[in-house]
């Protein structure tokens, strides 16, 4: 096949796969939304199915958090349940304590979440690679720790109940109509987004100089703490969100286990299976892992041994992710960008010129 | 006052069995960089071994050897399957990380599975061999002091193979440097794997003196133990033998401590509280060098 997006002979698969995808962009968008948007009315929308796939959209905004941190940044957090916990806590607290509306307690469960992630951020100034990674451990057991034992706020072992419904316009949303599916794809989208243009922004650049070679990264004159506090900050942010929407989905209720070590493991799981660094792989890696044991279901408690094989294969042959690719698509430069160097009387250094003529 | 006593010798006593675990991951941890978070579940399987084997009847002390051995193999069995191809391809770090959970989460579901053992709990013989000693108001149950002794002998034997022997002075040199390790003539891949088989065996050991002292065992029993042996390991200086000691004594103690005046939902978290603290103030831990960066 020799046409315009190259031939798989001799350009490879990915080459011509992502040349497609590419010129084909808006349509596909739109199928894709319209087929998302007509999903709550699907026949194999079944309540626990409903459940399934909200979960996997949450997974894919809790991934694309944490992937912040790993991805761009390459800081390890083995403690984003702690992030995740606290908003949900958060959120639940001023809805069901305070009577706020749903939407400032999202806020907030964010927003405090952030802060929390300035404040664990700071030991990054002493701390590098693995003690980083031990110390967010430590941070997800004791937010464990101030979930049991603050009993007077969280209500200890016993969790939170009777949270309620968020409202949009006066519309309740919940499972029956779809609104909480609604809920959570539009805020996964947002945040997809948001990664998107963090990564192209300076900031996601100083991120990825920092992943690549820390030390040639100050050299270059990049605040490294600084910005490693950012992405922690960022991080924190959308995990709290998560947290957040999961609050409202759990069935109204919520209890401490939900946010111990495992969870983090999970997180880290959809980040590093679907492909690091990467949108696109966030997604995938939570259907891959939440789909996993729904359809395996006849292997009993095998399909966990399954799981574990599952993860170390992937290690061994796949490392960077089932997503996981270096782009073969020319270099486009921001709009912004070009206008600059237009300005300036640059144009011999816009790439792609070519191209568009 | 004897319930300071009490709560104290209580977390030396633990705390010597989580050094025990303590200086698998600080063993590892020096000739990999890396935290192998199936040690916890090499620490269950040794546990679940010595149930099988006291079952079959053969005699505790028997059970115990077999389930050393056998936990032994298991580590090195994840270092030859897993983690060397990878080290092969010179791989991310995390990809090693994530590797070991995997393992981990294989090990800890094979023992929950209901024609193997099942997830339910089961009782463990019980290490008390010969009657308590009673000082005064205090009682130290004898499966305690079996843990402290134990554990002091064994690691005072690993102190004298990792300092004085040939393969310890191959170890230390792998820590400090495994490539120059490696043009030396020191074969790091058979120092590894004794590494992981020294760390398999203590966690073995220390699998059946906990269990022997709580009496129950439990497929993720070395999910939380793994963790809290693995920040004790931190605390006292990750790659240090008497820091693992140290570090694992302090975090048995105050946990202990803090389950008798804070109640019991702050027990397992207090070696994590330690552990930040400890690294905000000393990075490296009680004993760590400082690494130098070398560009």
């Amino acid at each position: 096949m020799k046409n315009r997006f190259g031939s798989v002979r001799e350009n490879g698969f990915l080459y011509v796969f992502e040349h497609f995808v590419d010129f084909f962009k808006w349509p596909l968008v739109a199928i894709l939304g319209a087929a998302l948007i007509c999903t709550p009315n699907f026949g194999f929308m079944t309540p626990a199915n409903t459940r399934i796939v909200i979960m996997i959209i949450l997974y894919a905004m809790l991934g694309m958090g944490l992937n912040v941190l790993i991805g761009y940044t390459g800081q390890v957090s083995l403690g984003h349940a702690g992030f995740y916990g606290i908003g949900a806590y958060v959120c639940a607290l001023a809805m069901t304590k305070l009577g706020w509306p749903f939407w400032p307690s999202l806020l907030a469960a964010g927003l405090f979440a952030a802060l929390v992630g300035l404040l664990l951020g700071l030991p990054t100034l002493r701390l590098s690679g693995t003690y980083l990674s031990i110390v967010t451990l430590g941070f997800c057991e004791i937010v464990q720790m101030i979930l049991k034992q603050w009993e007077s706020v969280t209500n200890g072992n016993y969790g939170i109940r009777n949270i309620p419904k968020p409202y949009l316009f006066g519309l309740k949303l919940d499972m029956k109509n779809g609104g909480l599916f609604y809920l959570a794809l539009a805020l996964c989208i947002l945040t997809g987004l948001a990664c998107l243009a963090i990564r192209n922004s300076k900031s996601g650049r100083a991120f990825m100089a920092i992943r690549d070679d820390e030390l040639a990264a100050t050299m270059m004159g990049i605040r490294t703490s600084r910005y490693k506090i950012l992405a922690f900050v960022i991080s924190a942010f959308i995990t709290g969100i998560g947290g957040g929407i999961y609050c409202v989905i759990a069935n109204s209720y919520i209890e401490p286990t939900s946010f111990v070590f495992n969870t983090s493991i999970l997180i880290l799981s959809v980040v590093i299976v679907g492909g690091l660094g990467t949108v696109r792989g966030m997604v995938f890696g939570s259907a891959l892992l939440w789909l996993f044991p729904q359809v395996f279901r006849f292997l009993n408690e095998w399909r966990f041994v399954i799981y574990g094989v599952l993860l170390v294969l992937m290690m061994q042959f796949r490392p960077q992710g089932a997503l996981g690719w270096q782009s073969t698509l020319p270099f486009r430069m921001s709009r912004a960008a070009r206008k600059r160097l237009k300005e300036r009387g640059l144009d011999a250094f816009i790439p792609g010129q070519g191209r568009e003529a | 006052m004897q319930t300071l006593l009490g709560a104290i010798i209580n977390g030396l006593a633990l705390g010597m069995a989580y050094a025990l675990i303590a200086v698998g991951y600080s063993m590892v941890f020096g000739v990999l960089r890396l935290i192998n978070f199936s040690h916890g579940s090499v620490y269950a399987f040794g546990a679940y071994m010595v149930y099988f084997f006291v079952s079959l009847k053969v005699g505790l002390f028997p059970a115990i050897l077999i389930a050393i051995v056998l936990s032994g193999l298991l580590a090195l069995t994840i270092v030859k399957l897993a983690l060397e191809p990878l080290r092969k391809k010179k791989s991310i770090p995390i990809a090693t990380l994530i590797t070991t959970i995997g393992m981990s989460f294989i090990i800890q579901n094979v023992l929950s599975i209901d024609y193997i053992f099942g997830s339910e709990k089961h009782g463990f013989p019980s290490l008390n061999l010969f009657a308590p000693i009673v000082i005064g108001n205090i009682t130290i149950q004898s499966s305690q002091i079996i843990m402290l002794v134990v554990a002091v002998v064994l690691l005072l034997v690993l102190t004298y193979v990792v300092q004085k022997t040939k393969i310890g002075l191959a170890m230390r040199a792998i820590q400090q440097n495994s490539r120059a390790a490696n043009m030396v003539g020191v074969n790091v891949n058979f120092v590894i794997s004794f590494t992981f088989f020294i760390g398999g065996a203590c966690a073995a050991i220390a699998g059946a003196l906990i269990a022997g002292y709580y009496g129950i065992i439990s497929p993720t029993m070395g999910s939380t133990i793994g963790l809290k042996a693995f920040a004790a390991a931190v605390v006292g200086g990750i790659g240090m033998l008497h820091g693992a000691v140290v570090g694992g004594l302090v975090v048995g103690v105050a946990e202990c401590l803090a389950a008798q005046y804070l109640g019991s939902n702050v027990r397992d978290p207090m070696a994590f509280v330690i552990l930040i603290l400890i690294l905000i103030i000393k990075p490296t831990g009680f004993f760590g060098k400082k690494g130098i960066t070398k560009v």
